[in-house]
């Protein structure tokens, strides 16, 4: 396929040993040149010196970069308190044998563990070690001028020649004109013009590993400021933000109470509709709740928060993330006072929303004595039954189609004051008893909406009222951070493209006066990595300065002996 | 309603038939691409290891520059030397499947325009699934998986139309095509319907479309670097003075060189890193609007990183000395698996918030 290269024969493998082409190359990047792994010096100041330059070589920001993808793989297949308490409980009480190991190791909180942590912090001293240096070499870079040309240019992996019979110093000139036409920073240098373009790769490189210090330290900002809190709120009611109002509040240690934004806002209506057919009958198709929320002084304004859309107050968030039903009781004493009114959430517990949930009536009851007592009831609640004696009770849908709930009375003490913290979804029974029918069977009744349960020996009645409202659960987060990790995500992608696109590369032009009185002219290119533009880029600026320098007409000799040069 | 309802079953029905048929057509190209390989076998050049032992004849690889305008004016084109970069193996590029015999070039002919066809189907297979749900076809992974077969076909297609010398993947590709497609028919398949709706949003079509995307082009870059460490090894053993096996003299000496193969993967995982950045960046913001938090270490999200970092490894491993060639591709190869791994793996065995209806 190819021919030997007559005019290079002997130097065919090894093309850098020859004087003077290595200064070609070099500076066509700032990578941190590889030492070779030399024990330290002695004394301190020798061994800090030792470990710093091997922190910032590239070979350790590679294995460093190994560490880190290797250490995020743990976290990923183990269950992280940080992500669901619930399951770690689970795969702990599981794996007991495993569990303090496990502890040990941070294995259930590997992104805030020590040594998840070491690598990321080594990692990005590396870095800013490793940047410093490359910055401040890159200026020097950007004021010095391009190497002049080595001393055979065959040698360079894209070459071109021909002979002209315009003067050697014409053709440099026209040469400098051409190169600097395409932003090239040419200059003369000796019997060639050097030139050299694409500082932007180098630009943009740095601006990449510069873009992800920013990241980090909006990620570890965010860390420290941010705060999220949860609040379920059932149609009709509201919310307004204040720590107190929270069921469950999280932040960071830097996060400050007075800094919650300022606003309330009710739940008008939830909808929730799902497929009714087919085989994803009952998969969600739309969740939307409408609420009328205020700013601080402000007027009511209405806005819908959707799962992917959640509401922009401020700094703050409000995100929709559950929802679920709140049947609608009356509780009445023996004289029939009403005693408890109010819509109970349920928590659902399938995808059907099939939900259980306790009903507590605290104060206001008296027993038959007229003394004080509690009410307690477990309600297991679905949207749609699947009718009596059908099977299960579970919900067969998850929309209001047929609703129905079951019931068990208690009556004692709720055990609310005991100290202890109170779910409010489950009826601690250890001090109340059931209710039963003359000392025999419990009582429990499967009940539909309109339905009332008539509690034994006088003691009152629960109603299960046909208005069952919905709830929807809102997280309210704030994370400073963000326009900055955005901010930093940006520069990274164009430094990213800036690096990865461009192609920094040295151009020479060499005119010299032949034997024969004509001038040859000598092209050749060297990129930062081989590149299949180069040669096409060289072709392209040969054929802009022929225009100036044409081909002189070859004698034939001299024709022969080019083409075998050249030519395949 | 009904309908309406219909009529999108009809052509639900009409998307399944042709990723069936294109199937079945990426099967005969498949047949076509073994009859290239086979009848190119015939041909005996040996040129790596004559380009190998005599070092001189490989300095000198000729390029002629047809740019330039007018197209008439052959003598005013400069012919511009091209050689390998200073210590790397000179050596040309295999004859391709066919080995310059006529009748492996007529079969491989054959099977491009196969793939072609196959490539039409698949495609309008993929359009018509998107139509018969209005909206993107990437609810679920039946979607996934055709989508994602459709792209990495057209990306080689768009390789062989811009005149790159690609051909040698073929059959890799066709094979894995056709594995692909039969596990997302057979294991993966879910009846087309609505996104439930933490999928609903235009962040859908810009994060899962590049994902996939890069998934293609990562694929492509994956078959190279494999593809190159058996030439690599090949190439290794003839300037060692070794005796490769036949299979290897038939097959691998088909292949373009190992130098041609490092260069076409380290381009293709180059340029799409960028756009895979900007997939986990626009995957964050997502997440930020559905979940509140831009990033909480989910395990799609960990293994999504663990992906990018593997590719920035390779890019790194490429400029740092020792780690260059065969380690930077063992390197490539692995953060494919993790790409591999986040798709089927996380999908399927990992529990996450991205998990979605019909897996
Ligand atoms: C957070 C970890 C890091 C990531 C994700 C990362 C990523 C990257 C990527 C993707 C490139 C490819 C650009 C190209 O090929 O031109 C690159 C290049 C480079 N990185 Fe990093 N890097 C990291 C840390 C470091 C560290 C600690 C150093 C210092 C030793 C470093 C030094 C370099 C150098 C010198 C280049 C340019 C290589 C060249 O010129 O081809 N990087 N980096």
């Amino acid at each position: 396929m190819s021919k030997t290269d007559t005019t290079d024969t002997t130097d065919a493998p090894d093309a850098s040993s020859a004087p003077g082409d290595e200064a070609a190359g070099a500076d066509l990047s700032t990578a941190p040149k590889e030492e070779t792994l030399g024990g330290p010096t002695l004394g301190v100041v020798g061994w800090v010196r030792w470990f710093w330059r091997q922190l910032t070589s590239m070979r350790v920001a590679l294995i460093l970069l190994f560490l880190l993808s290797l250490g995020a793989v743990p976290g990923s297949l183990i269950p992280q308190s940080s992500a669901d308490e619930m399951k770690v409980a689970d795969f702990k009480k599981a794996h007991e044998a495993l569990t303090p190991l496990y502890e040990k190791l941070q294995l259930f909180d590997v992104y805030s563990s020590v040594w998840f942590s070491a690598i990321y912090i080594l990692l990005f001293v590396s870095l800013i070690g490793c940047i410093v240096p490359r910055t401040w070499q890159f200026v020097g870079q950007l004021r010095g001028l391009p190497p002049g040309a080595p001393k055979r240019l065959t040698r360079l992996p894209a070459y071109t020649t021909w002979r002209t019979e315009a003067a050697p110093e014409e053709v440099h000139e026209a040469a400098l004109a051409v190169l600097k036409g395409r932003r090239f920073r040419a200059r003369t240098a000796g019997d060639a013009v050097a030139a050299e373009k694409g500082y932007l790769r180098e630009a943009g490189n740095l601006l990449f590993h510069l873009a992800l210090i920013v990241m980090l330290v909006a990620f570890a900002w965010g860390q420290l400021f941010k705060s999220e809190g949860g609040k379920l709120v059932v149609e009709g009611d509201g919310f307004s933000n204040t720590l107190t109002q929270y069921d469950d509040f999280k932040s960071g240690s830097q996060f400050a109470v007075d800094e919650l934004e300022p606003f309330n806002f009710t739940l008008d209506s939830f909808t929730g509709t799902y497929e009714k057919s087919g085989p994803q009958r009952g998969t969600p198709r739309t969740f939307e709740a409408a609420v009328t929320y205020t700013q601080g002084d402000g007027a009511d304004k209405k806005a819908v928060i959707r799962v992917n859309e959640p509401l922009k107050l401020g700094d703050s968030k409000v995100y929709l993330i559950a929802h679920g039903y709140a049947p609608v009781v009356t509780v009445k004493d023996r004289q029939g006072k009403v005693v408890f009114n109010g819509a109970v959430p349920l928590l659902p517990i399938d995808n059907n929303i099939t939900s259980t949930g306790a009903i507590k009536v605290m104060d206001g009851y008296r027993d038959k004595n007229g003394d004080k007592e509690q009410l307690g009831f477990k309600a297991f609640f679905v949207p749609t039954f699947a009718g009596a004696g059908k099977g299960s009770m579970f919900s067969q849908f998850p929309a209001l189609d047929f609703p129905v709930m079951a019931l068990t009375g208690y009556h004692g003490s709720l055990r609310v004051d005991s100290g202890l913290p109170q779910n409010v979804y489950q009826l601690d029974t250890s001090k109340m008893t059931q209710f039963k029918v003359d000392g025999g069977t419990g009582v429990a009744q499967r009940m539909v909406p309109g339905e009332t349960m008539t509690l034994p020996d006088g003691a009152g009645s629960i109603t299960f009222e046909k208005d069952i409202k919905e709830w929807a659960s809102f997280q309210v987060s704030q994370q400073p951070g963000n326009g900055l990790a955005l901010s930093g995500a940006v520069a990274a992608i164009a430094g990213l493209t800036g690096s990865l696109f461009i192609q920094r590369r040295r151009i020479w032009v060499r005119a010299v006066r032949g034997e024969d009185g004509t001038t040859v002219v000598e092209m050749a290119g060297l990129g930062r990595s081989e590149s299949a533009k180069l040669p096409e880029e060289l072709a392209d600026l040969a054929v802009a300065l022929t225009a100036q320098a044409p081909q002189a007409p070859e004698p034939a000799e001299a024709e022969a002996e080019a083409s075998e040069g050249v030519e395949k | 309603m009904i309908l309406a309802a219909e009529t999108n079953e009809s052509l639900a029905q009409m998307s399944n038939t042709l990723v069936y048929s294109s199937m079945a057509v990426y099967t005969l190209a498949f047949l076509a691409h073994i009859a290239e390989w086979v009848f190119g076998s015939r041909s005996k050049v040996g040129r790596t290891a004559a380009a190998l032992t005599q070092p001189a004849a490989a300095a000198a690889k000729v390029t002629v520059q047809v740019k330039g305008a007018g197209g008439t004016t052959v003598l005013d084109r400069p012919k511009v030397v091209t050689r390998a970069a200073a210590g790397a193996r000179d050596v040309p590029d295999g004859p391709g499947a066919a080995g310059g015999t006529v009748k492996g070039d007529l079969y491989g002919r054959i099977a491009i325009s196969l793939t072609v066809l196959a490539f039409a189907l698949e495609a309008v297979g993929v359009v018509t699934r998107a139509i018969s749900v209005q909206r993107a076809p990437w609810g679920n992974m039946y979607e996934f998986s055709t989508t994602f077969s459709t792209v990495a076909v057209g990306t080689y297609l768009g390789f062989l139309l811009a005149k790159k010398n690609v051909r040698w993947i073929g059959l890799p590709l066709v094979t894995t095509v056709l594995l692909d497609l039969g596990v997302a028919t057979t294991w993966l398949y879910t009846e087309s319907d609505q996104l439930v709706p933490a999928l609903d949003s235009y962040w859908l079509w810009i994060h899962v479309s590049t994902a996939i995307f890069c998934g293609a082009v990562f694929y492509l870059g994956a078959v190279a670097t494999l593809l190159y460490l058996f030439r690599d090894s090949y190439e290794n053993k003839l300037a060692n003075g070794g005796e490769p096996g036949s299979f290897a003299r038939s097959v691998l000496e088909r292949l373009p060189s190992a130098a041609s193969l490092d260069k076409f993967s380290y381009r293709v995982n180059a340029a799409v890193f960028p756009l895979w950045t900007f997939t986990i960046i626009a995957g964050a913001i997502w997440a930020g609007d559905a979940w509140g938090r831009y990033w909480g270490w989910d395990a799609k999200e960990v293994w999504s990183f663990i992906t990018w970092v593997g590719y920035a490894a390779y890019l790194h491993a490429r400029a740092t000395a020792g780690w260059k060639g065969r380690k930077a591709a063992y390197i490539a190869l692995i953060a494919f698996g993790c790409f591999l791994f986040n798709y089927y793996g996380v999908n399927i065995f990992v529990s996450s918030k991205h998990s979605y209806a019909g897996v």
